[in-house]
């Protein structure tokens, strides 16, 4: 027992990886938020007047509404009125293509593990890259613009494609859905914009990495991913912020629109920084996500692994109105010190035949808390609905908790819903029986982790798959059950 | 806890509530009444009761909200609703009071007293299992409840004959009864009790009851619940027990029929070695709403929970079911298992289910499984390949899915009873 303590010990006080940040000269916002610094941002960014209007309008609906308090979180209340919400590094003009980009910010990027440049010549993936609040370089823009995809920042596709982002800017998570996604509605600075044309293949994958460097600022990025009749793309996105005392909020806002015979996968490995060993400082991630499949015979599958924020608040959805339409939730919610996570996923069937699947592992050591939130509706007239949820809970150590909150709405007498799960902890007869196959208790929790976490771990990416895999045996390391 | 808002309705209640004559009670009344000045019956919103919108449908239907005054009953009554081979002591309880004249019992093992007569170390105890500020029903009845009964049956005894309990119930004056029970079995007893909920006319009334249960160190109790109301009934059923070292306690619910039936079913497993487990079925038509909340509380070590709750819903009904299992820290080594099926057979039928688990200790096994379905067709199939007609078929495939919860039952009189009904009613559906 001594000895898991000593371990517990020393995973407890592990520090965060990526928790440097680089001082370079920002542009930034005054603190606080009120119509004027809406003004500000939107003129900042050369907005056109259609937009401005729109934020407005969610940020007056965001004045009328109140914090959601019903997450199993618990947290000190966001003072908004001393954020930054704008923060740009500065450049001098606008880079034509990556090389003119500002070597230090290419420089933080690498030191995160991607190399823009790298990434180009090898790796064969197109990055678009958000730091703070302005994304600073797409990679391999075209190659794709050759196929017809268009996948640039947020605010060039403002200027460049307006009609698109006018047509499906908040078709999917209206600006009055929540609290957060009014706000961000409200201020988002800038994002990623995804459009695959008819009948495309996307012959990479496509990536967002988001990175908040600067002090008190807020994070509010935009993502839309529009994915036309018969196309398919694969999209990750990845996050890190630098190791602060206090709590930055990250409040995202990711739309996807599936067309008839679309698919869309959409993966997440988000490791922003969780506070240190005793819950100071940390993200505070409160994102919507959500996705329609809009077309028949369409496809949306998010799949996530969370390592990292002080708080999360996240539960990308699938509303699934086409007919056959599927929709898939896998997801993998690491918690350690004092990390609270309510994470879970929602699928609205609505379309006939829809089938949906959730498969969610939480895993909570230390003191942190892990709750599991979903809901399975079957609306009247979605005949044949079809969905199995899963929802595993492993704890390690006595002071964790791990929570399922899951809803199940049916009304209609076709649907077959199942809903299973389980909590337990690392058997000491599975760990016994590696030891005594030569596998020291630190590899075994290891193996035993990853083999539960593997059917999520499986659908992800191969270049995530590895770093996923890193990931949970870092985080997890030394804390025997 | 629920966001609470303040309603007219409740406001309806307060004015109609009365003090008990028990003097003893008077407090525990007073703070009854203190918690719905505060909180008030739920709103639409709160999230315990965001699919049974009770506040909406008392306003619908009660406009007296004064207490029912005493029914005309008759001993042919009573003995029609009887169930039939079964030897128990009998307690007949017309409009939520105690009815002497037609109850027939004999205190061997066992006393019974009304709240009146409770010693002030008694009425003590009254409240101290279902707390007011737990939920806003239960203070509610707190604070309109007239006469108690309390049953207590002391150390190392065995009723031997169960308990058969029938609640009479119509809107007479009135519209609003009220029952409160507190059974109070000390260590080393075992006991059984058999409640049956029956109305005497058609018109709207809301049951509104409270029963606290205390099992002691290594006590046995059972309590079976049918409750097969008239379309009308509203009803909300708080039912609480306290469970101590290495007791058990079962409860077995069957709902059939009723306007909006809320039940609340509480175990608080105390100790270790102790044991709980809750076994319900749902079988509606028409209109009926039945909403099943149960809460498992496990606080100390090596204490075993398990619950099963089935329903088959047919016609516009609508069946809730949320089951909270709840591990504290210090409740390491807890078995827990719950699990929920239900079967839709109609259009228009839904159910809201949310099978909740609130995990604070490591070394637990807890699981939970709900699904919703229809009828398996591979066999249906089956059994008409073997010369069984489509609706025969069917029938036994639906008795097969409730009969997993009657074979909990462990009186057979009872049990005969209750497959009874539930064939009638499959037999409809």
């Amino acid at each position: 027992m001594s000895k898991d303590n000593q371990i517990l010990e020393e995973f407890t006080s592990k520090e965060y990886e990526h928790g440097w940040s680089v001082d370079f000269e920002a542009d930034e916002a005054p603190a606080g938020l009120n119509e004027e610094i809406i003004h500000w941002i939107s003129a900042k960014k050369e907005e056109p007047k259609w937009l401005l209007e729109w934020r407005l309008k969610a940020f007056r609906t965001w004045q009328s509404m109140v914090e959601p308090e019903w997450a199993n979180v618990h947290y000190p209340k966001v003072d908004f009125q001393s954020l930054i919400y704008y923060s740009a590094p500065k450049q001098k003009s606008k880079p034509k293509s990556l090389d003119e980009v500002d070597p230090e910010l290419l420089q933080i990027y690498e030191r995160l593990g991607i190399s823009l440049n790298e990434q180009k010549k090898l790796q064969g993936i197109a990055v678009d890259a958000v730091l703070d609040s302005v994304s600073v370089g797409t990679t391999f823009k075209d190659t794709l613009s050759k196929l017809g995809i268009i996948f640039c920042s947020f605010s060039e596709a403002v200027k460049d494609h307006p009609e698109l982002v006018k047509k499906y800017l908040g078709s999917v998570v209206p600006m009055t859905d929540n609290y957060y996604a009014a706000l961000n509605s409200a201020v988002f600075s800038d994002g990623s914009f995804c459009y695959i044309p008819k009948g495309v293949r996307c012959p990479m994958e496509l990536s967002t990495y988001f990175r908040i460097n600067a002090a008190n600022t807020g994070q509010f990025e935009r993502t839309l991913i529009v994915a036309e009749d018969e196309s398919y793309v694969s999209y990750l996105e990845g996050c890190t912020a630098p190791q602060r005392d206090e709590n930055q909020l990250h409040a995202a806002v990711v739309e996807i629109y599936a067309a008839k015979d679309a698919e869309v996968k959409y993966s997440t490995v988000q490791n922003w920084f969780p506070g240190d060993k005793d819950g100071k400082g940390g993200i505070y991630n409160f994102v919507t996500k959500r996705g329609i499949c809009a077309g028949d015979n369409s496809k949306i599958s998010w799949t996530q692994v969370e390592t990292g924020s002080a708080v999360t608040w996240k539960y990308p959805s699938c509303i699934l109105k086409g007919d056959n339409s599927v929709g898939e939730f896998y997801s993998v919610a690491v918690t350690n010190n004092y990390q609270q996570a309510d994470t879970g996923t929602k699928m609205i069937h609505i379309g006939k035949n829809t089938k949906s699947r959730i498969v969610s592992k939480g895993i909570s050591a230390g003191k942190s808390q892990n709750s599991y939130r979903g809901q399975v509706q079957v609306m009247k007239r979605a005949q044949n609905a079809r969905n199995f949820s899963q929802c595993d809970s492993l704890l390690m150590g006595d002071r964790c908790g791990a929570h399922t909150f899951p809803y199940i709405d049916i009304q209609n007498p076709s649907a077959k819903v199942e809903h299973e799960a389980t909590t337990s902890k690392i058997g000491e007869d599975q760990i016994f029986y590696c030891n005594q196959r030569g596998i020291d208790t630190e590899d075994a929790v290891a193996l035993i982790v990853n083999g539960y976490a593997k059917e999520v771990l499986n659908q992800l990416p191969m270049e995530f798959a590895v770093e996923a895999q890193k990931l949970l045996a870092l985080t997890l390391e030394g804390s025997v059950g | 806890m629920t966001t609470l808002t303040k309603n007219k309705i409740t406001e309806s209640f307060l004015e109609a509530a009365h003090l008990t004559k028990a003097e003893n009670l008077v407090a525990l009344q007073q703070k009854g009444i203190d918690f719905l000045k505060n909180e008030g019956l739920p709103a639409q919103k709160a999230e315990e009761y965001k699919f049974t919108h009770l506040s909406k449908k008392l306003e619908a239907n009660i406009s007296n909200f004064g207490a029912a005054s005493k029914a005309s009953l008759n001993a042919e009554q009573v003995k029609a609703e009887l169930i039939a081979d079964l030897d128990a002591h009998l307690l007949v309880f017309n409009n939520g009071q105690l009815d002497l004249e037609l109850s027939s019992f004999s205190e061997d093992n066992y006393t019974l007293k009304s709240f009146a007569d409770l010693s002030a170390e008694e009425a003590q105890k009254i409240g101290t299992i279902a707390k007011v500020e737990k939920d806003p029903f239960a203070a509610l009845n707190t604070t309109s409840f007239e006469q108690g009964t309390y049953i207590h049956i002391a150390k190392g005894k065995v009723v031997e004959k169960p308990f058969q309990v029938l609640y009479f119930n119509q809107a007479n004056g009135g519209q609003v009864i009220s029952p409160r029970i507190y059974i109070d079995a000390e260590a080393n007893t075992e006991a059984t009790f058999i409640e049956k909920i029956i109305s005497l006319d058609e018109a709207a009334y809301f049951l509104n009851s409270v029963t606290e249960v205390k099992v002691s160190d290594n006590s046995h109790l059972h309590y079976y619940k049918i409750q097969n109301e008239s379309t009308s009934a509203i009803e909300v059923n708080n039912f609480v027990t306290d469970i101590h070292r290495d007791a058990t306690f079962s409860a077995f619910t069957l709902s059939l029929q009723g306007d909006m039936i809320r039940n609340n079913l509480s175990l608080n497993l105390l100790d270790s070695g102790c044991e709980g487990n809750m076994y319900g079925l749902y079988l509606l038509d028409g209109n009926s709403h039945v909403d099943n909340h149960t809460n498992v509380d496990h606080t100390m070590p090596h204490a075993d929970s398990n619950e099963l709750y089935k329903g088959i819903l047919g016609d516009k009904s609508r069946g809730v079911f949320n089951g909270k299992i709840f591990v504290r820290q210090d409740a390491q080594k807890t078995n827990a298992f719950q699990q929920n099926n239900n079967i839709l057979l109609s259009d228009d039928a839904i159910i809201n289910t949310k099978p909740q688990l609130e995990i604070w200790a490591d070394d637990v096994k807890c699981s939970h499984g709900c699904t919703t379905g229809q009828l398996d067709d591979e066999a249906l199939f089956y059994l008409q390949a073997r010369g069984i007609g489509k609706e025969e078929a069917r029938g036994l495939l639906l008795y097969a899915f409730a009969g997993e919860i009657l074979d909990h039952i462990k009186i057979e009189a009872f049990k005969e009873y209750c497959i009874s009904l539930v064939q009638e009613r499959l037999g409809n559906l």
